[in-house]
């Protein structure tokens, strides 16, 4: 794709072109999302929020591809970036796993008559 | 093992997420109804555990870039992440098997902090790496991330120590020129981001808008009182959403653009229900006071020689007849805890012919849907959870509404009165049931400080007690019956 000759001009065509189809993923998705959020009733409201949270913590998987090789660096060049990774999946996984988790325990809880 | 993580190809990674967001829409479909909902919250945790274990090949592979350093072992690595992963499982899973129901807010607002930290904490190790090398979209994703994971994280823990009500947060707290601090603190955020992102290597530039994000996140949330903690977190979730979202359009990351929107959108959606049932703007909320205004009548003047006080005798005699009871919970029953006393009530009524209900206003308690979340633990059926629309219609029918802990969201001023700082909040209609028991300490004013001319109608008898002793003193006159 134009090693040589103009370079910076393809790969902004192409930043573009992503950029379009990311906003695409992102406007459909908030359609989705108004959809079938509105339609979960106030009674799990509750959980939906301690649910939606867990989800957020997403981006532990977004900041691990993006700190890829930072992660990779964790361990030589300085304790300081070493620590920090670290905390960061720690904190991440409690978000993580306290959400999902106490959201089960919640939904577990809300029975019909019987 | 090795050959497999180098050479799986980047398609397939793609595809897992891609399987991995579809999961997390059929989820939040599962959401929907409580039948199916515990099956949905297990979709969103396997999507979520899809995502991550296809995020550790592409981990390898970055170990084996031409940017990595020879002498450490790519697989050390992926041990310390697995290590943190444990360490945090087990911390997350502690906390959410040991809180109780009634302190599930701050739980929450904790969790949602947890996530913010997590932002500040991975932007900044990938600064310290990578910060020089950094093309434009990392520097953007680095500095955002920094921005918005901070002030989530101290947004989230002052919300967290106004819902444990520690005394130094108890009060919304204002001193001059707040909205100018706020306003400058902004803008001096924005400027240092707009530095960062031209100036990808400077370390000291995130640090510092790490520090004024972690300034403006307590400034923003600490002047906003208790009763409005639930939209405050809401909008915290909603921002938490957005964070990662925009994380997903630097990296070109379709799951993390999907889920961002996902979580964006509850957030937002809640926020608007919950200021839509107060009958106030999202800017009132986050930026105004409340407070009793000039012109509404002095509790002397409402309550002076009108009310009448009941004890739990009196009480059971009225139940005895009652062939419709309604009851109302508020934020002060989880006070109390006094959830399974009240539903032990329901019980004994229902079991004695009487029909009972509860009556749940969507801004009752300290998060949307408290409530019902602790009536679920109490055991209460939750198809004997009533919306307002659904419930109100029927208190001409009503015999006896209980309210306990309960107060501006049945302040009938808020039909009465337009100027009244709750006028137009819809409510619940208790005052049209034909006798209103409320259960409450004292006469104080609820959060919008205003005197509650309930208390005073003819058709209202006051229960002053301790929410839970009340019931359960009101249980025993019933069995003496």
């Amino acid at each position: 794709m134009g090693a040589t000759f103009g370079r910076g001009f393809t790969r902004e065509i192409r930043t573009m072109d992503n950029f379009i189809v990311n906003l695409s993923i992102f406007v459909l998705a908030c359609f989705v999302g108004y959809e079938i959020i509105t339609k979960i009733p106030p009674l799990l409201h509750t959980p939906l929020m301690s649910g939606s949270n867990a989800i957020s913590g997403i981006t532990l998987v977004g900041s691990l591809v993006a700190a890829g090789s930072g992660f990779v660096a964790l361990l030589s060049r300085e304790g300081a970036i070493s620590v920090l990774g670290f905390l960061a999946v720690l904190f991440a996984t409690i978000n993580v796993v306290g959400g999902f988790l106490v959201t089960d325990r919640m939904l577990g809880m809300f029975k019909k008559k019987d | 093992m090795k050959d497999f993580l180098l050479n799986i190809d980047r398609s397939y990674l793609t595809l897992a997420y891609l399987l991995a967001a579809v999961l997390f829409i059929f989820g939040l479909k599962g959401l929907c109804r409580p039948k199916t909902a515990v099956r949905g919250n297990l979709l969103n945790a396997l999507g979520m555990l899809i995502a991550v274990l296809a995020t550790v090949p592409l981990m390898y592979r970055e170990g084996h870039g031409p940017t990595a350093d020879p002498n450490i072992s790519p697989l050390s690595t992926i041990g310390l992440v697995v290590a943190a992963v444990l360490i945090g499982s087990v911390i997350g899973a502690f906390c959410a098997l040991k809180i109780r129901m009634t302190a599930m807010p701050q739980m929450v607002a904790l969790l949602n902090g947890f996530g913010g930290g997590a932002s500040v904490l991975v932007a900044g190790a990938e600064q310290l790496a990578n910060g020089k090398a950094a093309d434009f979209d990392v520097a953007v994703a680095i500095f955002a991330s920094g921005l918005i994971g901070a002030v989530t994280f101290w947004g989230s823990l002052v919300a967290f120590a106004k819902l444990e009500e520690y005394k130094a947060f108890k009060k919304p707290f204002f001193y001059p020129g707040l909205k100018t601090i706020n306003a400058l603190l902004g803008l001096a955020a924005v400027a240092l981001l707009i530095y960062g992102i031209t100036h990808p290597g400077e370390t000291g530039a995130y640090w510092g808008l790490v520090a004024l994000a972690s300034v403006l996140g307590l400034t923003l949330v600490n002047p906003i009182g208790g009763a409005d903690m639930p939209v405050v977190i809401a909008l915290l979730n909603s921002y938490s959403g957005l964070a990662a979202a925009s994380t997903g359009f630097v990296l070109g990351n379709s799951v993390l653009i999907i889920a961002g929107a996902l979580v964006g959108a509850s957030g937002v959606i809640l926020t608007q229900i919950m200021c839509k049932a107060m009958n106030r703007s999202m800017t009132n909320v986050l930026f105004g006071t409340m407070g009793p205004s000039a012109g509404s009548a002095s509790a002397d003047d409402v309550y002076a020689g009108k009310v009448k006080a009941t004890t739990a005798d009196e009480v059971a005699m009225m139940l005895d007849g009652a062939r419709r009871v309604v009851v109302v919970p508020g934020y002060g029953m989880a006070v109390a805890q006094a959830q399974h006393a009240v539903s032990e009530l329901a019980q004994y009524l229902e079991s004695k012919g009487v029909e009972v209900d509860f009556a749940i206003h969507p801004v009752a308690g300290r998060m949307p849907g408290h409530m019902n979340v602790l009536l679920a633990e109490a055991e209460v059926p939750y198809d004997k959870l009533k919306e307002m629309d659904e419930v109100n219609p029927t208190f001409s029918q009503t015999d006896v509404a209980i309210v306990i802990g309960a107060n501006d969201v049945v302040n009938p001023v808020a039909r009465t009165d337009p100027h009244s700082p709750i006028a137009g909040m819809p409510i619940l209609d208790v005052d049209k049931a034909r006798t209103v028991v409320v259960v409450k300490r004292s006469l104080s004013p609820g959060f919008a400080g205003i005197p509650n001319p309930l208390f005073a109608a003819d058709n209202t008898l006051m229960y002053f007690s301790d929410g839970k002793k009340a019931i359960l003193d009101l249980l025993a006159a019933l069995k003496e019956q």
